[in-house]
Parts: C-alpha cells; sequence; structure tokens
C-alpha cells in the first residue's frame, strides 16, 4: 500500500504508525468472564465425571449419589422447584441443558459465546470458530440424548473441548493484557472448582463416617483425583493415596496445573504483568493485595493445619477468599466510570 | 446432470446467461465448470459453504422477532459476474454522484446556493427528518461529509443500470462482501484464478486510511474506534469485522465519556483520548444532549467535542439528508449544478407524492408501483403494488394523502436475474448490486459490492432483513 503524504510526514520512521493500546474496562471484563464460564462448564463436566466414576466403582452401592452434585453447586432449591427427584437422568439434565439455570454447561456456554462475540475483534478467528462451534454443538437436539446414552464419553468431550480452547487461547493470541485477564478469570475459576471438587468427596462422605479408611473410602478418593486429571502426577509424587495425600496434592501441590495454590500463584503473576509490577515488590492495587496475601497463604499453610481446623471449613473460607479476589478486580479495572466522573484518572 | 440445460432466463435480462441460454462472456468459464461437476456436486459445494458460514459465525440479527435473533447469512454460491465495461461506467458514475452529493450537504448547511438558485426546493429539505439544524454553519474536517457511501444499483430488462437508493447514514453490508469472497474462494478456486477476479479485501485498508486522514496532522499516533450500538444490533457482525481487520477499537457508548471537550475511552488504566470515530450509530441516537434525550446508545456531549475540532466523525452527522428518498429524485439535477456534467449513471424516474400531479399520477397507478417513505430502510415502510392486495394499497393511499412529503413512487423495475441454487436445481433470482464507496483524501469504489438477491420465487425485495441473501460479485 503506498504511503499517502499525510503518513509520511507524522512517521519519523517511514511506513508504520504504532497504536499504543489501553484496553476497554468493558472488553477486559468479557474476556475475564468468557474463560470463567468456559472453565466453569468444564469444571461442571467434571463434578459429573467424578459421579460417574464413582458409581462405576461402586455398583453394589445403594443410595443417593447425584443429590451431591446438586448440593456442592449450592443451588437445591433451583433443583428442587423444577425437578421432582435427584436421579441421573435429572441432575444430569439439569447440570448440563437447563438453560434456565445459570450454571448449566450450556447456560455458560451460551454466555461465553456471546461474551466471544462482543470481543471478536479482540481475540483470534481459531477462540471464536472453536467456541462458536462448542456451543452450536452442544445446543444440537441430539446432545441430551448423547449424554444420557453415553455420558462418560460426552463429558469428557466437553473436557477435552474446553482444553482445546485453552490450548488455541494460549497458541493463536498474543500475549498481552487481554489475555492475561483472560488467564486470570480462568485460573481463579479454576481453584475454586478444585476446592469443590474435593467438597463432593466430602459430601459423598458426610453421612458415612464409618467408611474411613476402608477400601472403598480409597476408592472414591482416587475418583476424586482421577476428575481432577490428577491421578497420575499424583502417583508420582505420593504412592499411597490417603485423603491427607490427596487434598495435599489438590490444594497445594506447586507443580500440578490443577492445585489451588498453582492456580493462584499464576493467576498473581498476571495480575502483576497488567499493572507492571514486579513480582516481589509491593501490591499497587487491592486486588494485587488481596490475591498476594493468598497466595502467601497458600504458600506457608499446610495440610495438618487444614486438617486441624477442618477441610471443609478450610475450603469454604478459600471460597470466599477467592469470590473477593472476584470482585476487587472487578472495581480495580472494570468499572472505572465513577472514578472517570469524579476526575480521577490516569493518563 | 447438464446443469444449465433447462435453464431459462425467461423475459428477464440474466447476468450470466443470455436468452438462447448460452453464458455471456465473462461468465463461460464458470458455466464450463458448472456443468462439467458430477452430479449433486454443486449442492454439496453450496451446503459445504453455508456449513463454512454456520462455523465461522457469520451472522446477522433480525428486528421484530425475539431480541437479538441471529441468523446466518444466507448465501448462494454462484457468483454474480459485472462485466470490465459495465464496472467502468458504475466506478466514474459512483464517483460523481458521491462528490456531487458531498458538495450539496456542504452548501445546505452553509452558503445554501443550491436552495437560493433553486435547483432544490427548500422547504423539501426544511421539512426533512433527516436534515439536522445542529449542524447548520458547520463544515466537517477535510471538508468530507459522506465518507462511506452505499448506493444500491439495479438493472431493469432494458439491460441498462440506474441507481434505485443512496445509502449515506450507515451503509451496512461490505463486510459480507469480503466474507463471501473467502468463502468462494475456497468454493471455486479454479474458475476464480482463471478469470482474474478484481481482489475486494483492499477494503479495510482503504477505510482506515481514510480515517486516518481525517485526524489533525499533530496528531502522531492517533486513536480511532468504530462505534457500535452492540451485539443487538443487526449489522453487529459487520462492526466488529471491520475493527479487527482495521486493527482499531471496537467501542460502545458505554465505554465512552466526554471530559474536558474531548472524548475518552474508559480503559483498565483510566482514561484514553479518542480521535476518530467511525460510527455506525444513527444520528438520533449518537448524543442524548443534541439529539434523543432518551437515548442509551450515544454519548453525552460527543457532538460538543465534534463540533469543536476534538473529534472527527465519519460519516458525519447531517449526511442523512441527501439519502431522503424524494431527495434522491432532485440528484441528477445536483450532480448537474455541482459538476455541470450529466448524470453518468442515471436514477430511476421517480414520482414526488407532495407534488400534486404526480400524486394524482400514484394513487391512479398503486397496482404498477413501488411507493417508498422518504426515510425507512431495510425494505420496510414500501409497498410492492403489484404484489401487494388491494387492501394493502388502499391503506397506503390513505398514508400518502395523510402525509404526502414523505412519500415517493417508482415503477417497477424488472430486476435483473442470476441463476441461483434452489434446492437441488437452478432458477433465476433477482438481485440488486451495493457497490462500497469511500471518500478520504480521494474517491475509492470497491470492485464489486454485495449482490443481494431475492430468494423467494418472483420476489422484487433483496434486503437481508425480508429474507433476501447474497452472492459473491465478481468485476473481471
Amino acid at each position: 500500500m503506498p504511503a499517502t503524504p499525510y503518513r509520511l510526514k507524522d512517521c519519523a520512521y517511514g511506513n508504520c504508525k504504532i497504536r499504543r493500546k489501553k484496553m476497554l474496562s468493558r472488553v477486559a471484563n468479557t474476556i475475564y468472564w468468557m474463560c470463567r464460564y468456559i472453565e466453569r462448564a468444564e469444571n461442571v463436566a467434571r463434578f459429573i465425571s467424578v459421579n460417574l466414576n464413582l458409581l462405576l466403582d461402586m455398583p453394589m452401592e445403594k443410595g443417593n449419589h447425584w443429590e451431591p452434585l446438586v448440593m456442592i453447586t449450592g443451588d437445591q432449591k433451583v433443583f428442587e422447584k423444577n425437578y421432582p427427584d435427584y436421579d441421573k437422568k435429572q441432575v444430569i439434565r439439569f447440570l448440563t441443558f437447563d438453560r434456565e439455570y445459570p450454571n448449566a454447561i450450556i447456560t455458560c456456554l451460551a454466555a461465553a459465546r456471546e461474551n466471544a462475540r462482543s470481543i471478536r475483534e479482540i481475540i483470534s478467528s481459531d477462540m471464536w470458530e472453536h467456541l462458536n462451534n462448542f456451543y452450536l454443538e452442544l445446543s444440537d437436539n441430539c446432545s441430551p440424548d448423547f449424554a444420557l446414552s453415553d455420558p462418560h464419553r460426552f463429558f469428557k468431550i466437553i473436557q477435552m473441548r474446553s482444553h482445546l480452547f485453552t490450548g488455541l487461547m494460549d497458541c493463536t493470541m498474543s500475549h498481552g493484557e487481554a489475555w492475561n485477564f483472560a488467564r486470570i478469570g480462568m485460573m481463579l475459576e479454576r481453584a475454586d472448582k478444585t476446592s469443590r471438587i474435593l467438597d463432593v468427596k466430602y459430601f459423598m462422605l458426610l453421612p458415612q463416617a464409618d467408611l474411613v479408611n476402608t477400601p472403598l473410602d480409597n476408592i472414591q478418593w482416587s475418583a476424586v483425583l482421577k476428575s481432577a486429571s490428577a491421578l497420575e502426577m499424583f502417583r508420582k509424587r505420593y504412592h499411597r493415596i490417603t485423603p491427607r495425600n490427596v487434598a495435599d496434592f489438590l490444594i497445594f501441590d506447586e507443580g500440578f496445573p490443577r492445585s489451588m495454590r498453582h492456580c493462584v500463584a499464576k493467576a498473581n503473576v498476571c495480575l502483576n504483568r497488567i499493572d507492571g509490577s514486579a513480582p516481589t515488590g509491593p501490591p499497587q492495587n487491592a486486588a494485587e493485595k488481596q490475591l498476594g496475601r493468598l497466595e502467601a497463604d497458600l504458600t506457608y499453610t499446610d495440610i495438618d493445619e487444614v486438617i486441624d481446623q477442618g477441610m471443609h471449613e478450610y475450603l469454604d473460607g478459600m471460597q470466599t477468599r477467592l469470590n473477593r479476589v472476584d470482585t476487587t478486580i472487578g472495581t480495580t479495572f472494570f468499572n472505572i466510570k465513577l472514578a472517570a466522573n469524579t476526575g480521577v484518572q490516569e493518563q | 446432470m447438464k446443469t444449465f440445460s433447462t435453464y431459462d432466463p425467461e423475459d428477464f435480462y440474466d447476468e450470466l446467461i443470455v436468452a438462447d441460454g448460452s453464458p455471456r462472456p465473462g461468465a463461460r468459464l464458470l458455466v464450463d465448470m458448472i456443468e462439467s461437476l458430477p452430479a449433486g456436486d454443486l449442492a454439496l459445494r453450496q451446503k459445504a459453504a453455508e456449513a463454512l458460514l454456520l462455523k465461522m459465525g457469520i451472522t446477522f440479527n433480525v428486528y421484530g422477532r425475539e431480541e437479538g435473533t441471529e441468523k446466518i447469512w444466507p448465501f448462494d454460491i454462484i457468483p454474480r459476474i459485472v462485466s470490465a465495461d459495465d464496472w467502468q461506467q458504475i466506478e466514474s458514475g459512483l464517483k460523481q454522484r458521491i462528490f456531487a452529493l458531498n458538495e450539496f450537504i456542504q452548501d445546505i448547511y452553509n452558503a445554501k446556493k443550491i436552495l437560493k438558485d433553486k435547483v432544490v426546493p427548500e422547504d423539501l429539505i426544511m421539512t426533512s427528518r433527516t436534515y439536522r439544524p445542529a449542524c447548520e454553519g458547520f463544515t466537517p474536517p477535510k471538508g468530507i461529509w459522506c465518507h462511506v457511501t452505499g448506493t444500491d444499483l439495479v438493472r431493469d430488462s432494458d439491460g441498462l443500470i440506474y441507481v434505485l437508493e443512496d445509502n449515506l447514514r450507515c451503509p451496512s453490508g461490505v463486510s459480507y462482501v469480503l466474507e463471501n469472497r473467502e468463502v468462494l474462494k475456497r468454493t471455486f478456486h479454479q474458475v476464480f484464478e482463471a478469470s482474474r477476479v478484481r481482489p475486494v479485501d483492499g477494503y479495510p485498508s482503504k477505510l482506515l486510511e481514510m480515517l486516518e486522514y481525517l485526524v489533525p496532522e499533530h496528531i502522531v499516533s492517533p486513536t480511532i474506534g468504530v462505534l457500535t450500538p452492540g451485539i443487538y444490533n443487526s449489522a453487529y457482525f459487520e462492526h466488529s469485522f471491520l475493527s479487527q481487520q482495521m486493527g482499531v477499537e471496537l467501542v460502545e457508548g458505554q465505554d465512552l465519556v466526554v471530559d474536558n471537550g474531548c472524548v475518552h475511552m474508559l480503559t483498565t488504566k483510566g482514561l484514553k483520548r479518542v480521535d476518530v470515530l467511525y460510527r455506525r450509530i444513527d444520528d438520533d441516537f449518537i448524543d442524548p444532549e443534541v439529539f434523543r434525550p432518551d437515548s442509551l446508545l450515544g454519548v453525552k456531549g460527543l457532538i460538543g467535542a465534534y463540533k469543536n475540532g476534538r473529534l472527527a466523525l465519519a460519516n458525519a452527522p447531517g449526511t442523512g439528508i441527501a439519502d431522503d428518498k424524494v431527495i434522491y429524485a432532485y440528484v441528477p439535477a445536483i450532480i448537474k449544478y455541482y459538476t455541470g456534467e450529466d448524470a453518468i449513471l442515471p436514477n430511476v424516474p421517480t414520482y414526488i407524492c407532495r407534488d400534486d400531479d404526480d400524486r394524482a399520477y400514484v394513487l391512479e397507478h398503486l397496482d404498477q408501483l413501488v411507493v417508498k417513505a422518504a426515510n425507512e430502510s431495510g425494505g420496510y415502510g414500501m409497498l410492492v403494488g403489484p404484489h401487494a392486495t388491494a387492501e394493502e394499497r388502499a391503506d397506503f393511499a390513505e398514508k400518502i394523502k395523510a402525509e404526502p412529503r414523505n412519500y415517493m413512487a417508482q415503477p417497477t423495475i424488472s430486476l435483473s436475474r442470476v441463476p441461483t441454487i434452489v434446492g437441488d436445481r437452478i432458477e433465476g433470482r433477482h438481485v440488486d448490486l451495493r457497490p462500497y464507496v469511500i471518500f478520504g483524501e480521494e474517491i475509492y469504489v470497491q470492485p464489486g459490492g454485495l449482490t443481494r438477491v431475492a430468494l423467494p420465487k418472483g420476489s422484487l425485495v433483496v434486503n437481508s432483513s425480508q429474507g433476501g441473501g447474497s452472492k459473491d460479485t465478481w468485476v473481471l
């Protein structure tokens, strides 16, 4: 393209104009939530997989194995209003295909796709096309039948689609501010959901305290690991499956990508990059302060303290703190309109 | 399967096939190629193209149903071919027309010479719903008002090309020209290469150059944005596509504030000044302080910043005056007035209902005419006389009598046709053509433009909101 006289006059270095980008708050918010939604959809698929694995491993067990899944979402009331029983078919339908339910897989994907659609100019076409297809296939009329007739395969596919999305994001999108916000959303959601996967076991176990340390108990713990795709990696670190080891691994392991500590650390790195802060320097805003403190706590707490405190209570506390980080990121980066109107601004 | 052997152009002008069934000169390669395909292959290619569009999420939204209903862009893979000679006439005709319209808009908001010389009646301008008193006495950056125009052209059975209407506000569709081409390159690549089709993908660069041209010279690294009403707008896909192709921001009203007389974006790191907006929000909604106070889409104070030279807008507010469908009737006179030349592209004969004789004729011949409201678009607010019921015609007659200023009428044109895939066969369907014109440092006409096709048999309405589809347009 020939340079116009106007361009030549303007640009001392020839024919390129560098646009110094600043990111729209709305866009940052949208991409952050896009990734949270996808990660959430994947994790709902994981919860269902935990349960499917558990049921396979204890075919003789009687009792209600589908209710805990709804319990960990905290949405029993929503469920009970619309569904008569906690059976497999209804719980799967609720968690996967119920568009009225905000945390159903299909609702999360619809929201992720709507978000992606409004920032298509920011993400890569590969990401958009994949997410668009992912959603379209899930909304196909045949999907519910597939989910019920071959649930293991169905929910595995959902997990894989989500991984593919993450891979595309890493490989086809510049690792700039938008990508860092996307990663923070994904990591916070994942940390939260790992804590909830651990809680599935807690809810399963609660009515049956006498089963602790029985073979059945070990089977259940290994099902939990499988659901976090963690069994092999766990085996390399610990050889024996005990509740203590599993919890230690899923909460504190430094290197395992779904452990809470790992997720929080990665989110923190991305947040520092956005602000241009040194990783060990003082926090520049409330979000950095909260997330940094959370990471430090995860570094300096150990599993014995958690067990002393009570695992469920500990996990519950972590979930609250993660929510608080989420809110603070919102007020720090996404809702700056108030600040603008009161004349507080940076250039 | 002899695909074209059963094809009958009937009494219409067909863009690919002449009356005896043989291809027009430029269409031979394409027709031969389609003929040589194994049975069923063409339908498969059509399906593959549709699947591609779905996968790429190329959609538009339809109003009047559930809010934001997203539809896949209907697309037919048989392209429409425009000969080099036809194109030469179209291109020079459009440059002449857009130049004159720009002069006209500048004149009526400033010196008003053309009104004083009584070439265009003054009351017609002052009663137009798209006249913007807020623009009086204003000259936009570089004197350009209509930066982007999409002018609708049709070919009648006499083979001549006419201007059907001008769209100077926020004409849409150019993104589909680019995406259609992408799909066709994959579908018919051999013919495509052999036919030397003129490329269309320079459009985003031309658009960006034009937007940069509007920036005051001392600003070295301008911030440029496409202003969209958001994802529920019918043309949202296009807004997003253009901003992506140009590498500029896509902003909504909620992303902008006016501070210290300048327009700023709200970013994660505070405010960032914006220099140019390619706005795709109508005048009415762009600034609640100046136009509709109930608008939630716009930005308070935007017009003030614009008029003080702190922001450039494309297209300029106020351009709508030139695409009032009644003022359209005066465009040949406008061209003559500002250029001294006759219009290269003729208008379709037009009856102006505010004119007593014309109105009497229109009311008497409603069954033969197409009647349009002055300021509707997208195929809304019009009557296609020959296809309407007696009751619809009577209703329209009342509307015309009640508000004659607001209506004009044209004879029904028998739009030219292009072979189109209908189920497992090929039938002729009516088309129009919307080329896109960018007015920056010079006037650029994108080769081709959007061919819109009326998919229902016999239909003459090509708007996508009324069930129309599109085709790729090959300029040779």
